[in-house]
């Protein structure tokens, strides 16, 4: 069916989920008046609504609320560079209503093939900056803090750790290492109690979670590993059918619900959601537990802009080659803890920086510890940078030190 | 055409771009500048013109019928904080101390084209901007180096060769285009393909046979004319139980690729030879550990073909070799990527990369600033070599002629 944004009708969002519809419906003028070079982009955001997070949430309807408040003359001026872009015949005819993220994909490469991405990137960069200005992002309740455990397995490292973070904080090399994975659990569940917020505090793992209080939301690699295996699965027997190729192996994945992968009816669905998206849109998520968690962090951070987040990487496997990553295996995976060490060093650094990029960032505070070990980095406002302490000091010290 | 060139999350293209700090053309002469700087202080290098010409004795004792051209590129950019600039030299050895003080290099080569390893390539092999879908076992378009190469030199297929990484490089060699036919262009060799052939897939080669990253999923079917066991045992002169012994010794893909290559020069001293490397694009996979591992090899491989050139005698003293990565990668301050592990965001950093030049008559220790396009890489070989890329976008390197 040939549409173009001017010629939305309601009935086109019946397939959509209800908030999702409702929302569209609400907004169904405000669609019209868009390009099609943009528009899709912006329905990959509204038909999740239902399995959004509320940061999430919140930050779409004030970006709509916005778009329906600009003139005519106002949305020329948003929109002339994306009305500039040319699209394909093929575009136009994509059901790009109902699947808005394989559209943008399918727009992806066009803008390359066309020799287009420079301008779309230029006119998606102006919009986020006049977006930025119109509507300006939520202060946090509190400061953030963000906390990276790595190492684990590792008694020695090869290398420094911390290159990329300790320009920006205090060095510590005297840390009293004992107990202090649960002194950060604790630091963590005491922000949830002391600012309680769906969503707001999260723990990831790398490996199997260590026990923590249930208002922490938590996600970990061990326990979706019979997500892992039936996805692997299916991802085996898809790329077996004759003809199936790259996208169409994407478009699959992308069509997946949790249930697919034999996640329980009963789990919390948003959650459930983003653990399943983890899994079919990182790149190495399904196969090693570092990246697996870093990505996990990364989209976290993005999505969900928590106030709390501990992120702990585990030790991954061994690379092999990647027929045999992607086959589901039974057998116990030989592990490479220096090399996870490393990624986790890179993934800490990668965690800051997603921090740095919510709104508060000027407040936020961030802690790299080496796990069981006497290392760590702090960053906030009120850390030194580019110092070092080879004081003696506990993490609940450090933790209070930052505030 | 492919949907993989951009991440799943490629949606962020329009929500979470972050605000750079200028146009993509302020960026890369920024990059260019701290390459410049970075090289100059490590390595001594001195700041060339980009109106002086080679060295006046360029390929002077060489006529030009008897000149050699190796081209290694790299599937898997790697950016300057992995290797020129100071923190990450210690990856990069060998390039530092060996090979760019004997060298022309080129600080900023721009990509204007599709940031994925197969088309980019091809593009580079053609001199034109291929816009095929990356992920598809075709041809490029345009005719490539190779078939220019050998119809205006009339130079026989053994003298034109290709070593490729995984299986959708097959088509590499040759163009669609009517004006060259089949079998105009260069031989392709594939390694992984030869040695799994070869091993019927037994455990003990595994870490040989690591496949695309960018596109870990899926592995393209192989179509095309393919070099086989049999070709190997008579051309390269080289027995599959020796091929198989020797593939156990090494450590990666692309040392199996070197491997090959060295037996190519022996055996048959191509003139035009092409080589592809691939172990960093392990990226992909997120861990930043392989990544490095794969910058470190490559370093190390680059110089062992180097010493190969000067060590062969059908080499030695008339051979140019050109390096360069196809593209970069990401960078970290762009939150429309995930900093190294992929190279699908457009900026200036997975667009800008580098060349470097050796060879006899090249200029030595010059770094040069000034912008070179992707495609200029054709026909400057063509000049080399004595030939015309006609369909080429590009324009010779006049510091390199």
């Amino acid at each position: 069916m040939f549409t173009l944004p001017a010629d939305l009708k309601p009935g086109q969002f019946n397939g959509y989920a209800p908030e999702a519809k409702k929302l569209a419906l609400n907004y169904l003028a405000t669609f019209q008046r868009v390009p099609l070079s943009f528009l899709p982009s912006l329905l990959r955001e509204v038909i999740e609504y239902d399995y959004k997070f509320p940061a999430e949430r919140r930050a779409l309807e004030r970006e709509l609320e916005n778009l329906r408040s600009l003139s005519p003359q106002d949305t020329g001026a948003w929109f002339g560079a994306f009305s500039a872009i040319q699209l394909s015949p093929a575009l136009e005819k994509f059901d790009w209503v109902n699947l808005p993220a394989q559209f943008v994909e399918q727009l992806s490469a066009h803008l390359w093939a066309t020799h287009q991405m420079d301008a779309f990137r230029k006119a998606a960069l102006d919009y986020a900056e006049r977006l930025r200005a119109a509507v300006p992002p939520e202060a946090p309740a509190q400061p953030r803090l963000g906390i990276a455990v790595i190492g684990q397995g590792v008694d020695k490292p090869e290398e420094p750790l911390f290159r990329k973070l300790r320009p920006h904080g205090a060095l510590f090399t005297a840390i009293n290492p004992e107990n202090g994975l649960q002194q950060l659990l604790d630091t963590v569940a005491a922000r949830a109690k002391e600012n309680p917020s769906p969503y707001g505090h999260w723990y990831i793992d790398g490996g199997e979670a260590a026990p923590h209080d249930s208002s922490l939301t938590c996600v970990s690699y061990a326990s979706l590993e019979p997500v892992r295996t039936a996805l692997l699965e299916k991802i085996q027997t898809e790329t077996r059918k004759p003809g199936v190729g790259p996208e169409a192996l994407r478009t699959t994945m992308a069509q997946l619900h949790p249930t697919d992968l034999g996640m329980d009816k009963s789990g919390d669905p948003i959650l459930q959601r983003f653990q399943m998206k983890t899994l079919t849109e990182g790149s190495g998520t399904q196969i090693f537990s570092t990246s697996f968690t870093q990505w996990a962090a990364r989209e976290c951070l993005r999505r969900a802009q928590p106030l709390s987040l501990l992120v702990r990487f585990a030790q991954r496997q061994r690379l092999k080659p990647m027929v045999e990553l992607l086959a589901p295996s039974s057998a116990s995976p030989q592990l490479d803890s220096m090399g996870s060490l490393v990624d986790a060093d890179m993934g800490a650094y990668y965690n800051w920086i997603n921090q740095q990029r919510l709104p508060g960032s000027e407040k936020s505070m961030f802690l790299v510890w080496f796990e069981n070990h006497k290392e760590g980095v702090a960053v906030s406002p009120a850390m030194p940078r580019g110092t070092v302490s080879t004081s003696a000091a506990t993490i609940p010290q450090i933790l209070s030190w930052m505030a | 055409m492919s949907n993989r060139i951009i991440s799943a999350n490629s949606c962020d293209l329009m929500r979470h771009f972050a605000a750079s700090a200028g146009t993509p053309r302020e960026l890369a002469r920024q990059l260019s500048f701290s390459r410049r700087e970075f090289l100059r202080s490590a390595s001594g290098l001195a700041l060339g013109s980009a109106l002086l010409p080679s060295s006046p004795l360029a390929f002077g004792a060489t006529p030009q019928y008897k000149r050699k051209v190796i081209v290694i590129t790299f599937g898997g950019g790697a950016r300057d904080q992995e290797t020129f600039a100071p923190e990450g030299q210690e990856n990069i050895p060998h390039l530092m101390k060996e090979l760019i003080p004997q060298s022309s290099f080129f600080t900023q080569v721009v990509n204007h084209g599709i940031l994925g390893h197969y088309v980019a390539t091809a593009s580079l092999t053609t001199g034109v901007y291929e816009t095929f879908n990356n992920f598809a076992a075709v041809s490029p378009e345009s005719p490539t180096v190779f078939e220019y190469f050998r119809k205006e030199l009339k130079r026989p297929v053994s003298d034109a060769w290709v070593v490729a990484p995984s299986n959708g490089f097959n088509g590499i060699g040759e163009s669609s285009n009517r004006a060259f036919g089949p079998g105009s262009g260069a031989r392709v060799i594939l390694p992984k393909h030869l040695l799994s052939a070869a091993t019927s897939g037994a455990t003990d080669y595994s870490h040989l046979l690591r496949d695309s990253y960018e596109t870990p999923l899926y592995a393209p079917q192989l179509g095309g004319s393919t070099f086989e066991l049999e070709q190997m045992e008579n051309l390269l002169k080289l027995s599959v139980d020796d091929f198989k012994s020797h593939a156990l010794t090494l450590s990666s893909a692309d040392e199996l690729s070197v491997y090959i290559v060295r037996q190519l020069m022996k055996q048959l001293a191509p003139s035009l030879l092409w080589v592809t490397l691939h172990d960093i694009d392990v990226a992909h996979a997120g861990a930043y550990s392989l990544y490095i591992e794969g910058i470190r090899r490559t370093d190390r491989l680059c110089a062992e073909l180097w010493k190969l050139v000067q060590s062969e005698p059908e080499y030695a003293g008339k051979t140019t070799m050109l390096i360069l990565p196809d593209f970069g990668r990401d960078a970290d301050e762009d939150a429309g990527g995930n900093g190294f592990q992929h190279h699908r965001t457009g900026d200036a950093l997975s667009r800008t990369t580098w060349l470097m030049a050796l060879g006899p008559g090249i200029r030595e220790g010059v770094v040069y600033d000034r912008a070179l396009d992707s495609t200029d890489l054709v026909p400057t070989i063509g000049s080399m070599m004595g030939f015309t890329a006609t369909y080429s976008h590009g324009k010779p390197i006049a510091e390199l002629l």
